[in-house]
């Protein structure tokens, strides 16, 4: 079947975003792998819980909901931040703590009044707290076995991807839930393209999250790529998935910089997680599983260890994914399983992948 | 300034450094000299705090015993070491990896003055700022490794065989280059194959066989000694 131009237009907006939504999910599995040589199969499940916080987030709180959930903040602030034993404790630190129970004693007893936080607050919210659930994942599951078998940490990581979607069902409940999608979100951009087709009514109808997701990504993965290239954490994380040895050598805490992985990993996992539910306005817990799959073999097709090439590989499995549908309704039925044969042709034309061989590119 | 006391290494069975002790004043040039697998490396390993299992005590000035910190703890010290194999980073450049040398520093400014100050030690790492490591040369990966070594401002310059694989002029610029970072006040910790070479600039030696210290002097006195001679000296 042949395309038209309008249906051209509109299926390329929506490849380019789903695509980007692959790409900013396989990015974090691609920056484990460098540095730790590891599969974090825990990764679709930390994009499940950054839709779920800015889920939770936009919602009406109830006072003894905020209260309980900054309490849990600043707890988590307690267990993950890097204390340096042998060094007084800053004061940011406390200060936070501080802040944190505050808010939560007057939210929770002085004024307690329903809290609508706005959108950007929410978003932000829950990719700060995706990135921290990122952090504990590794120090929780990766870390007691940084010394042991890669095998053994491979089984932590199927085990803790288990743990997180069980755990999510408990705690979420199983059911889908729908996203509250602001207004502006939904309403379909209209342009008329007849400059282009000649024909007076060809119009196209482009989801404003179409225009949103690949312009965000852009912006997110600039950022990412500024922090690797131009940084001093971005050196070391760029050292050590080389030496690790030679890295600790030149004074750098190794521990501190894999958490800093983790929680830019997730943070893009989060985003993607965010604009998926924005999207495809339904969530569940298991919702991270299949783009975790297919994110992961876009990392692989790009070349594990490169960024550019998870990027790269996420945007040609969208493009694959919606292209083939298009051109083909009947195979739309088969889609999922797209992403599977694309990984078994990489693995017999090219293992290391599109971008693998720029082995100086690697994270 | 550093006193290495009773220091044992072990290698899962292996036992590869069996009760070394060594002095290093503060301003000296003191080096290590012995065959392959005395347990030279091991050594200022050791002390560096790669070694996963040893015994003994590492006494640094104004530090305590040091033995059991982490590498990122013992190089905040003012110890660095310029590991046997150089261990350049190969993707990153000369710049990023002198960058890298300097990660413990804060200081943008002396970071800028020392790196100048490499390059003009070694003015064949600047015409190749924005090369690979790993597209270097062996020579000049080695003296990437020195530099990048003196980036963190140490006290104390530990060089695991600095001139392995330098070309024989090379190696007579390298030596000049050590005495000239000692007589800035850096004490150094010398390995070197090339005994002749090493033993004629250090203040002290120390000539090691199978894990133990077997002959300790100054670098004269153990240049003129008759064993020394036959062993390492070629006769
Ligand atoms: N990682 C290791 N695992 C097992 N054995 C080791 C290891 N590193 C060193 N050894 C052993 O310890 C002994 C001392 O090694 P070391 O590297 O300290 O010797 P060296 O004096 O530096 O020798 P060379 O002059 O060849 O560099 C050797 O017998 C070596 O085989
Ligand atoms: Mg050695």
């Amino acid at each position: 079947m042949m395309l038209t131009p309008e249906l051209f237009i509109q299926h390329f907006f929506n490849a380019l975003a789903l695509g980007s939504l692959y790409g900013l999910i396989a990015i974090g599995y691609t920056m484990v792998y460098g540095i730790l040589r590891l599969i974090n199969f825990a990764h679709g499940d930390i994009f499940m819980l950054g839709a779920y916080f800015v889920f939770f987030s936009t919602i009406a709180f109830m006072p003894a909901w905020l209260a309980a959930l900054l309490v849990a903040i600043a707890l988590l602030i307690m267990f993950t931040t890097f204390r340096d034993k042998s060094k007084a404790t800053p004061a940011w630190y406390w200060g936070a703590q501080a802040l944190l129970l505050g808010l939560a004693g007057y939210y929770g007893f002085i004024s307690p009044v329903e809290f609508q936080p706005p959108w950007v607050l929410a978003v932000f919210f829950a990719i700060a707290v995706t990135s921290a659930c990122g952090i504990v994942v590794d120090r929780v599951a990766y870390q007691p076995l940084r010394d042991a078998p890669r095998i053994s940490a491979l089984i932590s990581a199927i085990g803790i991807s288990f743990l997180i979607e069980n755990l999510g069902v408990v705690v979420f409940s199983g059911l889908p839930r729908a996203v509250r999608q602001p207004d502006m979100l939904v309403k379909p951009i209209i342009a008329n393209i007849s400059a282009i087709t000649g024909n007076a009514d060809s119009v196209v109808r482009i989801s404003p999250m179409a225009l949103i997701v690949p312009s965000v990504s852009l912006l997110l993965v600039s950022g990412l790529l500024w922090i690797i290239y131009r940084t001093k954490p971005g050196l070391a994380m760029r050292s050590i998935s080389k030496d690790i040895e030679t890295t600790r050598l030149m004074g750098v805490s190794v521990n501190k910089v894999i958490a800093l992985t983790f929680a830019l990993g997730s943070a893009l996992a989060a985003a993607s997680g965010i604009m998926w539910a924005l999207r495809y306005p339904q969530i569940h817990p298991y919702m991270g599983v299949l783009p975790g799959f297919k994110a992961f073999i876009a990392a692989v097709f790009g070349g594990i260890g490169s960024i550019h090439g998870a990027m790269l590989g996420g945007l040609i499995l969208g493009f694959i994914e919606v292209f083939i549908t298009a051109t083909f309704p009947a195979l739309s039925g088969y889609r999922d399983a797209f992403a599977f044969v694309l990984l078994i042709v990489i693995l017999l034309w090219k293992p290391t992948g599109i971008m693998g061989a720029r082995t100086e590119e690697k994270i | 300034m550093l006193s290495i006391a009773d220091l044992h290494v072990y290698y899962g069975g292996i036992h590869a450094v069996k009760g070394i002790s060594l002095d290093i004043a503060k301003g000296q040039i003191v080096t290590l000299v012995g065959a392959n697998g005395a347990g030279k490396s091991s050594t200022v390993r050791a002390v560096s705090g790669l070694v996963k299992s040893c015994t003994g005590s590492i006494t640094y000035e104004g530090h305590g015993n040091i033995l059991g910190k982490a590498p990122e703890e013992i190089v905040r010290t003012g110890i660095a070491l310029s590991p046997e194999g150089r261990r350049i980073l190969p993707h990153l450049t000369v710049e990023e990896n002198l960058q890298l040398g300097a990660y413990i520093r804060n200081d943008t400014q002396g970071i800028a003055k020392d790196k100048e100050w490499v390059y003009s030690l070694f003015p064949r790492l600047k015409e190749r700022a924005w090369q690979a490591g790993g597209t270097l040369s062996g020579g000049e990966q080695q003296m990437l490794a020195v530099g990048r070594a003196l980036m963190s401002n140490p006290d104390i310059v530990m060089l695991d065989e600095p001139s392995l694989g330098l070309a024989p002029k090379l190696v007579n610029e390298i030596f000049a280059i050590i005495k000239h970072i000692n007589s800035l006040g850096k004490t150094i910790l010398l390995i070197e194959q090339n005994a002749f070479a090493a033993l004629s600039i250090a203040h002290k030696a120390y000539i090691l066989e199978t894990g133990t210290v077997v002959l300790e002097g100054t670098g004269q006195e153990l240049l003129h000694n008759p064993e020394v001679k036959k062993a390492y000296l070629g006769g």
